[in-house]
């Protein structure tokens, strides 16, 4: 499948960009941000709502693949508009291992400076980050919001930040 | 390129030695379907599948690989490590008929009484699945269908290509009749 359709998706921020930084809440009292991660990659995985079934999916998926993620060192985080305690409960309910960030308030604010917001939904489009040990864009996705993007787009980026020795 | 969308196809190839086939090699379509036991959206599609070998006969060749979801399912990995026991003793497809056939029931002791349905070697049976002996099989077929976008379960492919429609009997006989007559 190419992706050569014309469709109403942002284009996200390019692989070169220097990553915005940002500082969310993954708990009630634990903020995570963006410059914690520097030193090792980091995949940013945004999707528009806890609980819709395709975000399920893709995020269950995700926690499967948490072991190969950790063989390049890399760490994922959930980024949605849903709150906290939303989070919470979706992440026990579903069993998922990951820091879930809650882009809440502002509402959408780091999704609109990664160009991933959806102002008619009030939701963030289903977009993945891959930046590297030293913050930079190394690889961008919009996934069409009804389609789970899957994994392996992520684990080419991550190959080729080895390949590329950063 | 930013927006970059990887073809989805088979990232690993069928292998007539490694995975588990019914048909023929020189079938004109195959099938490869990457299922999970506990899903019950694979267990809506396995009596589809049978159907679609019933109407195709021997233009059709159906492979099987495992894609637990444990996170979501957990007991899909045990299921699928004893489809993969069963297989070791040459019933893969038997024990894979009564795992979907019995999809509710997929406890340890579910799977042993299965077994001695089957009439396989109980004691070996329990013993791989203790030593998750075949985890590691499992797991490749997990990663190759990750490397190929799947992306949630049932995936299934249509002579390598990811059928990316509704798996529903019409549809996919249509995109598997398709594939025969390229």
């Amino acid at each position: 499948m190419t992706n050569t359709t014309v469709d109403d998706r942002p284009v996200p921020l390019p692989p070169g960009t220097e990553a915005p930084e940002f500082q969310l809440p993954s708990t009630p009292d634990q903020m995570v941000s963006l410059a914690e991660f520097r030193g090792q990659p980091v995949i940013l995985a945004f999707y528009p709502e806890d609980w819709s079934p395709v975000c399920s999916d893709q995020l269950a998926l995700y926690q499967e693949l948490l072991p190969e993620f950790k063989k390049f060192n890399a760490e994922l985080v959930g980024i949605s508009v849903d709150g906290i305690w939303s989070h919470l409960a979706f992440a026990r309910d579903r069993n998922l291992h990951f820091p879930l960030l809650a882009d809440f308030e502002p509402k959408g604010e780091v999704a609109r400076t990664y160009q991933v917001y959806r102002a008619t939904e009030g939701t963030s489009e289903r977009a993945l980050y891959v930046i590297d040990a030293d913050g930079v864009v190394r690889w961008s996705y919009v996934s069409p919001v009804g389609i789970n993007p899957g994994a392996d787009g992520i684990l080419r980026a991550l190959e080729s930040l080895v390949e590329s020795g950063s | 390129m930013s927006r970059t969308q990887f073809d989805a196809v088979l990232a690993v190839p069928v292998d007539q030695d490694r995975d588990h086939i019914q048909g023929q090699a020189d079938a004109p379509v195959t099938l490869v379907e990457y299922g999970d036991y506990e899903c019950p959206y694979c267990g809506a599609a396995y009596p589809i599948v049978t159907e679609l070998q019933d109407r195709m006969g021997e233009r059709l060749r159906f492979v099987f690989r495992n894609f637990p979801i444990t996170t979501s399912h957990p007991h899909a990995e045990q299921a699928a490590e004893a489809a993969e026991a069963a297989a070791a003793q040459g019933r893969f497809w038997e024990m894979h008929d009564h795992l979907y056939e019995n999809q509710r029931r997929l406890g340890d002791q579910d799977l042993y009484a299965y077994a001695e349905e089957l009439g396989l070697d109980v004691e070996l049976f329990e013993k791989e699945l203790a030593g998750h002996v075949h985890a590691p099989r499992v797991r490749e077929d997990f990663m190759s269908g990750v490397r190929s976008g799947v992306n949630g379960t049932p995936s299934f492919y249509v002579n390598g290509t990811r059928h990316d429609d509704s798996y529903d009997l019409e549809t996919l006989l249509a995109a598997l009749e398709r594939a025969a007559a390229a």
